[in-house]
């Protein structure tokens, strides 16, 4: 008998409400994940991978609200709790890093007594004592000269210092599950490196859980054991990462690997031109019926037009959503 | 911090001496200067020989570049001319007159920030709510009021329907006398921040840190308290400095209507006069009060927000 | 919604206001100047005098009617003097840039610098009180805002591509300022015209009401409050009529501005202009 996940989502719903319609942005998303688990999620911009990761936090703001499905997280309904229940989870053990270092910041409060709120809001501590918990939290994520530092503004610092002051906040409580989304997206490539290293490291020393958000598939492939990924509001296919680069079954995520420079494939097969999915995700109100991905599918047949596919488990552990996996 | 201000000085110097010029062209082509300005309507005509004394006594026979040149000379002394009509330093006359505006203007300001900055701050905290919409109506509708018109409703109600408060005048200088033109006055710029404050509040609220907070399990409260407050404040206080500015000018009507005894009522009884050193004065003043003003609201803005400092 | 109400209410009272006017001799029941009748003075709003008489024995309904005409006149001519003063030297320096720009840079922080109703107030000083005076006076101290927005869109609108196009292909500065520049940039800059409007009715009022604008006996809203000030005590409906119609006005077309801004702006709340 396996323990509890510590991350149940099942059948969510996200509903944007425009006007007076409803439109369903996230369905049936169904995931678990482990405690220590780090599962990315993949997909193009629009696809509701951070919509989704907002609602697992509670952070979900008008037009968009939970439509449907349940989200346990350490076995507990995380819809049924009350607004002062879910703040001291918030944060405390669930925390999430944002895409945009440049503007997650209060420009006006100095960094370190951002990090301190954590201690504050979480911890009971006082100022003064979450003042020095928050130069050891700002070692932590290694940054040089922390005790100084600390005093800084967000200006003051370079992407990559705000990122890492993020990741410092985020985990300042020592969180079950981390969701990051897109953290590195918005750095200079010499930084991504680093500030993924510093998230996988610092997670598995603290046994966090990670839910990693990205568009980038290499990127999520080196952080995460499994993968799943998302389309137009749907999960198509969720396995473990190498299955997903080995032998993609949905013709989506065929697509995204295709997409993909490989290291030693010109040697290997010559100068070839990378393959690109052509047109782009449809917005939430114009979802097709059927597979929502048949306008794009190379495969697509009468069937996709007309059904929309369950998920089928796949031999290899995972599943996947379409009428022609392989 | 200090070179801040410095720096800030030196931009405004040239403002205020391009300010100086404009005045002086501006009142140096009217014509017949002085003769016309010792008769009420500037028709009537003074003895030939008065007035040659007189053009020579207050220099106006010299060439306009000499008299500009004494002009400037002069205001770097802050010898701001004399009066056509009292003969009085123009100084003196501005001196007595400024504490009364300073007055008015101050308390129009309070007034207008202890009620406009709150409720703007409510209004948004709903968008779209009773409160709102109500306040946002009240707000277009203070803006679009006459001042002069709102203070004589208020002086036909106040002082002489339930006789609570003094009509007009400046009487022992106590605050009863005070009250209606500061509210007069106060009421477009209340509007104004109650406006600004909604906007910024509902920015910030949408701003990605306030979401940042919120994720670090925040309460609303806290929220508003720990940033929402400060950020506001710095794009309140940049419309509070400007509406400052504006109030000292506006308030030449109000000043007029309750007969105080301000700049402005100075302002418009010297154009009126056509005591011109006492007019080209009290602008001169009235601008170096608004940029003054200006000013302060840029090193306290610098004092708040990190990032001006640098930039 | 609400975007609606603002425009509709607006435009509604707006028009109201140019009905008046247009049709104010066929409205209004007597000459607003020359009907002075003394038997008749102070009278209160009734069957005959439906806003009442001032101390003249003049109808003020007629000559709040006529009052719009001047208020209009006021209002738009001075505001349009405003638009194309500032839309002429914003849109030229933020296109041609270097010493120019400088120039007006400078020149619109002067004016800044300087309460718009005093720097009227000191030009109705030196010309003689009457309306062309007014419409000079008001028309030349307010056009920072728009010459601000109009540099503004020109620098930014100068580097985009169809703009880059147009120079390539030969087109001269002028064509291109108004041809490329002037349609991208219309919809804030009437937007401000309108609220400007609005201002300049106020302006107008304030400096009539001061005896520095338009003289009695002309049915100026602003003139007319001013000598209602003696009579308020015995006949307040002097002071509330004209009042009345300068509020309306002037909240006709702050809810117009606001409306057309929703419409024609959108970026405006970031800006928080």
């Amino acid at each position: 008998m396996t323990a509890k996940p510590l991350l149940e989502v099942e059948n969510l719903r996200i509903d944007l409400a425009l006007g007076n319609k409803k439109f369903a942005a996230v369905q049936d998303v169904s995931f678990t994940i482990g405690h220590g688990e780090t599962l990315g999620l993949v997909g193009e911009s629009g696809c509701g991978k951070s919509i989704t990761a907002l609602a697992l936090i509670g952070l979900l703001r008008d037009p968009l609200a939970i439509g449907g499905g349940t989200i346990r997280f350490d076995g507990r309904e995380i819809q049924s709790l009350s607004a002062s229940e879910m703040r001291k989870l918030r944060g405390n053990r669930i925390s999430m890093i944002f895409q945009e270092p440049m503007t997650a910041l209060n420009p006006l409060s100095p960094v370190g007594r951002q990090i301190a709120e954590m201690f504050v809001l979480h911890k009971g501590a006082s100022w003064r004592e979450a003042e020095r918990l928050a130069v050891e939290a700002l070692a932590s994520v290694r940054v040089p000269a922390p005790d100084r530092r600390v005093e800084d503004y967000p200006h003051q610092l370079s992407g990559g210092m705000r990122q890492r002051v993020m990741i410092a906040i985020a985990l300042a409580c020592g969180p079950d599950l981390l969701l990051a989304d897109e953290p590195t997206t918005a750095l200079d490539v010499t930084v991504q490196a680093e500030i993924l290293d510093l998230i996988r490291d610092l997670s598995a020393a603290k046994g966090t859980a990670v839910l990693m958000i990205s568009h980038d598939l290499g990127l999520i492939a080196n952080m995460c054991r499994r993968v799943g990924v998302m389309y137009a509001g749907k999960l198509v296919e969720e396995r473990a990462a190498e299955d997903v680069f080995r032998a993609p079954s949905h013709p989506y995520t065929s697509g995204l690997v295709a997409s993909l420079p490989l290291l030693g494939a010109r040697a290997r097969h010559g100068r070839q031109r990378l393959k690109e999915i052509s047109g782009v995700v449809p917005p939430v109100a114009a979802f097709p019926t059927g597979c929502r991905f048949n306008p794009r599918c190379y495969a697509a047949s009468d069937i996709c037009r007309a059904n929309d596919p369950a998920a089928t488990p796949l031999n290899s552990g995972g599943f996947v959503r379409c009428h022609h996996h392989e | 911090m200090l070179s801040f201000i410095v720096r800030r000085l030196l931009q405004t110097l040239p403002i205020i001496l391009a300010v100086a010029a404009l005045i002086f062209v501006m009142f140096s082509v009217i014509p017949g200067t002085f003769a016309s300005s010792m008769s009420d309507d500037g028709r009537s005509v003074l003895d030939a020989e008065v007035m040659t004394r007189m053009n020579k006594e207050f220099g106006l026979d010299d060439p306009v570049y000499v008299r500009f040149g004494k002009y400037i000379a002069q205001l770097a002394t802050f010898d701001l001319g004399t009066s056509f009509r009292t003969r009085q330093p123009v100084a003196d006359v501005i001196a007595e007159r400024l504490w009364p505006t300073a007055q008015l203007a101050i308390a129009s300001m309070l007034f207008a920030i202890a009620v406009g900055v709150p409720l703007g701050f409510i209004a948004a905290l709903r968008p779209g709510g009773w409160i709102d919409t109500l306040s946002m109506i009240g707000a277009v509708s203070g803006l679009s009021l006459p001042k002069f018109w709102l203070g004589l409703m208020l002086m036909y109600l106040f002082a002489l329907v339930l006789g609570w408060l003094p009509s007009f005048g400046y009487g022992d200088g106590s605050i009863r006398y005070l009250i209606l033109p500061a509210v007069a006055l106060g009421v477009a710029p209340l509007a104004l921040l109650a406006r600004t404050t909604r906007a910024a509040v509902l920015e910030i609220m949408n701003a990605d840190f306030v979401r940042t907070a919120r994720a670090k399990g925040m309460s609303e409260s806290k929220v508003v308290r720990w940033h929402l407050t400060r950020n506001t404040l710095v794009i309140v206080l940049t419309t509070i400095g400007l509406q400052f500015g504006t109030v000292i000018g506006q308030a030449v009507v109000v000043e007029k209507l309750f007969s105080w005894p301000g700049l402005g009522s100075l302002l418009v009884d010297s154009v009126t006069l056509r005591d011109i050193p006492v007019v080209q004065g009290s602008i001169l003043v009235i601008v170096l009060l608004f940029l003054l003003i200006n000013m302060l609201v840029d090193v306290l803005c610098a004092v708040i927000d990190p990032r001006i400092k640098y930039t | 919604m609400k975007l609606r109400a603002n425009l509709l209410i607006g435009g509604v009272l707006f028009a109201g206001v140019v009905i008046a006017g247009i049709f104010a001799p066929w409205l209004a029941h007597t000459d607003p100047v020359m009907d002075a009748n003394l038997m008749y003075a102070e009278e209160p709003p009734g069957q005959e005098f439906w806003f009442g008489t001032d101390a003249q024995g003049r109808d003020i309904y007629s000559r709040v009617l006529y009052g719009a005409r001047i208020s209009l006149t006021v209002g738009i001519v001075s505001q349009l003097i405003n638009t194309v003063i500032g839309v002429c030297l914003g849109l030229s320096a933020g296109y041609w840039g270097g010493w120019w720009d400088d120039f007006v840079n400078g020149l619109t922080n002067m004016m800044l610098a300087i309460p718009s109703l005093i720097f009227a107030l000191a030009i109705m000083a030196i010309l003689n009180p009457g309306l062309t005076s007014l419409l000079i006076a008001l028309g030349l101290t307010n056009w920072s805002f728009t010459c601000r927005l109009a540099r503004a869109s020109a620098l930014s609108l100068k580097s985009q591509g169809y703009v880059q196009a147009a120079k390539v292909l030969g087109y001269g500065d002028l064509r291109i300022m108004l041809t490329q520049l002037l349609p991208n940039m219309l919809g804030p800059i009437i937007v401000i015209g309108t609220l400007g409007m609005g201002g300049a009715v106020l302006a107008e009022a304030a400096l009539s009401f001061l005896g520095l604008g338009i003289r009695p006996p002309y049915p100026s809203w602003g003139s007319m409050l001013s000598d209602a000030r003696d009579q308020i005590t015995t006949a307040p409906w002097i002071s509330i009529f004209p009042g009345l119609a300068i509020f309306m006005t002037v909240l006709g077309l702050n809810l117009l501005g606001d409306g057309l801004r929703d419409i024609l702006d959108p970026q405006a709340r970031a800006r928080r202009a």
